[in-house]
């Protein structure tokens, strides 16, 4: 058995890959369903009504994609250009930190300013928290993988002295929580009575907006050539560092926003828990998106599926939680071999 | 107020517990550095140590003795190894997204599996870990004994891994194979020998030693699992492979100075734990790890084809 490379990739051929990557991954979360001693099929019964089955369960699985969407894009777009930006979950705190440092009573705006400029200053902070990593990768040749990693621990390191410490809200009864957001600066809900916010609704338009600049801008184009070859794109007379540092920016950017929606849609006030390693899921997410912004936002309502049903489904038939997590590590292992599957024609003999 | 800073470092205790913390960081870099030296980064280390407490845990919790709790240790991270071995290696799949996609696997699929022993435990079970070693005259010497011969035979174990992977890779053929592998995987191949193979290797053997890393943390540091309780030492262990160019016996010095450097955080934390908030000390050695990555890059030669998958019959 080899492989040898297609010479031509049909257009269909990622997506199909990718589908059968989710299949593959519920069959083998079936096997783990059964292992818990559980039915499988009911199992993902319980899944789908948990997830889908009422008002309730469908704008629960629209919260929790809002970030997911948001966190896939960040990866998605460093991914693109092989920058690997595994400090997502870091930038979604330093997101979070800015709207709270602005948004509890600094400075007072009517709503139709104040949540722009929430957002925007989130956006910021989540771009400068990584740039040190950008700029140590692109003149010190220092690996941005473990740095990025690394900032994560030290600015939830931070978030939770600041939530001890001079930010504690004095009216939480002990729990490290940070004051709330004001009432100018919460984002809407975007059916009553839910959780759903108008967070949502950015997360789509900010992917349809990556898009547009991925595939007809100068800048899109760039950041294409940079992942795909560093030296061709330089000698194309593409500017690699600034392309690079843009890329930094906007994944950062769109980090900061998760963690901002987080606090001020969902929320309303900043705590240690905000996120439940949405940076990371963030990976799977793109990677099951096939990295295309579009393909970012059904991947985050897949897996916020698997969130929420899980969630129910432990209720329901206990079987641990932490089979969604499983889910989502093994949908990247799977779309990695999809991706193989792309590139090269498996021929046995011969 | 700065004697009594001085005076951590002539306490036997500060020392005794450097050896105990460099233990699990000294042999998970040494596993990642096998890794390297073979062309193949292996970002599954985090979940790896991971998993690799939590089986080896549960093997003596289930009545196994402590030596076999480390051989299946091992083994489950060797066998974590060759399925990033078939991505990285055999599909030539991003070794960036892999090991990523590795640890995420194995620290859930951990996770789940512990639940599903232990459904609802709040307070984690404990077993009898290993326990220090009565060394005849040096355990009874003063301070020297307290501070280096009063530690058990798994602490002892990990120093012993750096000559053993020196010889390893110094002093056999397969250490060679496994360092041209890394570099110049073409010359291996020409030799008639299958770099496919020696890459595999090294990461089996490399993510063994990883497991062994989080094993100590349950069955010699502590005698519990907790979820999350590798904490980052796995990403520390990548940042010292490259602070240590990649060779042992200054993956050695590293992991010494950073358990010392963070055995004297926790000491220090208690002298100035009312000027200092203590979550700025637990930065330290994240901070530290990125601090060593930047002195490191500037002398620092990468194993030429690390990165580098290798396709039999493709040019590079």
């Amino acid at each position: 058995m080899r492989f040898e490379a297609r010479e031509t990739i049909p257009q269909w051929l990622p997506w199909m890959t990718i589908a059968g990557a989710c299949v593959g991954t519920l069959c083998f979360a079936a096997v783990l369903i059964a292992a818990a001693g559980a039915p499988p099929l009911v199992g993902f019964k319980e899944l789908f009504i948990g997830s889908f089955g009422s008002r309730n369960a469908i704008t629960e699985t629209g919260a929790t994609a809002t970030p997911l969407i948001f966190t896939g894009l960040a990866a998605a777009i460093a991914f693109r250009a092989k920058f690997w930006n595994i400090g997502v979950e870091g930038q979604l705190y330093a997101g979070a930190l800015a709207v709270t440092y602005f948004g509890t009573g600094l400075i007072e705006l009517p709503p139709f300013l104040m949540i722009p400029f929430l957002l925007i200053v989130a956006c910021v902070a989540g771009g400068l928290t990584l740039l040190p990593m950008v700029l140590l990768r692109q003149f010190m040749r220092v690996d941005e993988v473990v740095t990025t990693l690394l900032t994560n621990f030290v600015i939830i390191l931070l978030v939770s002295y600041l939530l001890e410490g001079p930010w504690k809200d004095p009216y939480s009864l002990g729990w490290p929580q940070a004051a709330a957001i004001i009432d100018a600066g919460v984002l809407p809900q975007l059916v009553p009575r839910s959780r759903l916010h108008l967070g949502f609704a950015i997360a789509i338009i900010a992917a349809i907006v990556i898009w547009f600049v991925q595939s007809r801008t100068i800048f899109g184009f760039s950041s294409k050539a940079v992942g795909l070859n560093q030296s061709a794109a330089r000698h194309s007379g593409i500017s690699v560092t600034k392309t690079i540092i843009f890329i930094g920016l906007l994944s950062g950017g769109m980090a900061g926003l998760a963690g901002a929606t987080e606090t001020i849609g969902l929320k309303g006030y900043l705590t240690l828990d905000l996120s439940p390693g949405f940076g990371y899921t963030g990976i799977a997410v793109a990677m099951l998106g096939n990295l295309h912004p579009i393909g970012v936002i059904f991947a985050a309502i897949f897996m916020a599926i698997i969130y929420v049903g899980a969630d129910a489904m432990s209720r329901a038939i206990d079987v641990p939680t932490y089979l969604a997590d499983v889910i989502v590590a093994t949908t990247v292992l799977a779309v990695l071999i999809g991706q193989v599957l792309v590139r090269y024609r498996v021929v046995i003999r011969g | 107020m700065i004697l009594d800073f001085l005076e951590v470092l002539v306490n036997a205790g500060f020392w005794a517990a450097t050896i105990r913390i460099a233990c699990p960081l000294l042999l998970a870099t040494l596993g990642e550095l096998v890794c390297e030296r073979a062309g193949v980064l292996n970002l599954g280390i985090e979940g790896i140590m991971s998993i690799g407490a939590m089986v080896g845990w549960t093997a003596v919790y289930m009545g196994a003795d402590l030596s076999t709790g480390v051989l299946v240790a091992a083994l489950v991270g060797a066998a974590f190894g060759l399925i990033h071995a078939g991505f990285t290696v055999y599909l030539g799949a991003s070794q960036h997204v892999t090991g990523i996609g590795i640890t995420l696997f194995a620290s859930s699929i951990g996770y789940f599996a512990f639940r599903l022993l232990l459904p609802s435990s709040t307070t984690p079970p404990k077993i009898t870990a290993f326990q220090p070693l009565d060394i005849p005259i040096l355990s009874d010497l003063p301070f020297l004994g307290e501070a280096f011969f009063q530690h058990t035979a798994f602490t002892y174990l990990a120093f012993l891994a750096v000559p053993l992977v020196l010889w390893l890779l110094n002093r056999t053929p397969f250490g060679l194979a496994v360092k041209v592998a890394g570099e110049n995987p073409m010359a291996l191949e020409a030799q008639g020998i299958d770099v496919l193979s020696v890459r595999t290797l090294a990461l089996v053997i490399g993510s063994a030693l990883m497991a062994l890393g989080g094993a100590y943390l349950t069955m010699s540091a502590f005698d519990a699992f907790y979820f999350g309780m590798v904490n980052g030492r796995g990403w520390i262990a990548v940042a010292l492979v490259i602070f240590a160019s990649w060779r042992p016996s200054k993956a050695l010095l590293g992991a010494l100075l950073f358990a010392g450097l963070d055995a004297y955080q926790v000491r220090a934390q208690q002298l100035a734990g009312a000027v200092v908030p203590y979550q700025f000390f637990l930065m330290l050695p994240y901070l530290l790890s990125i601090v060593a990555m930047v002195v490191a890059a500037k002398t620092t030669q990468y194993p030429k084809a690390l990165l580098t998958p290798f396709r039999r019959g493709e040019r590079h």
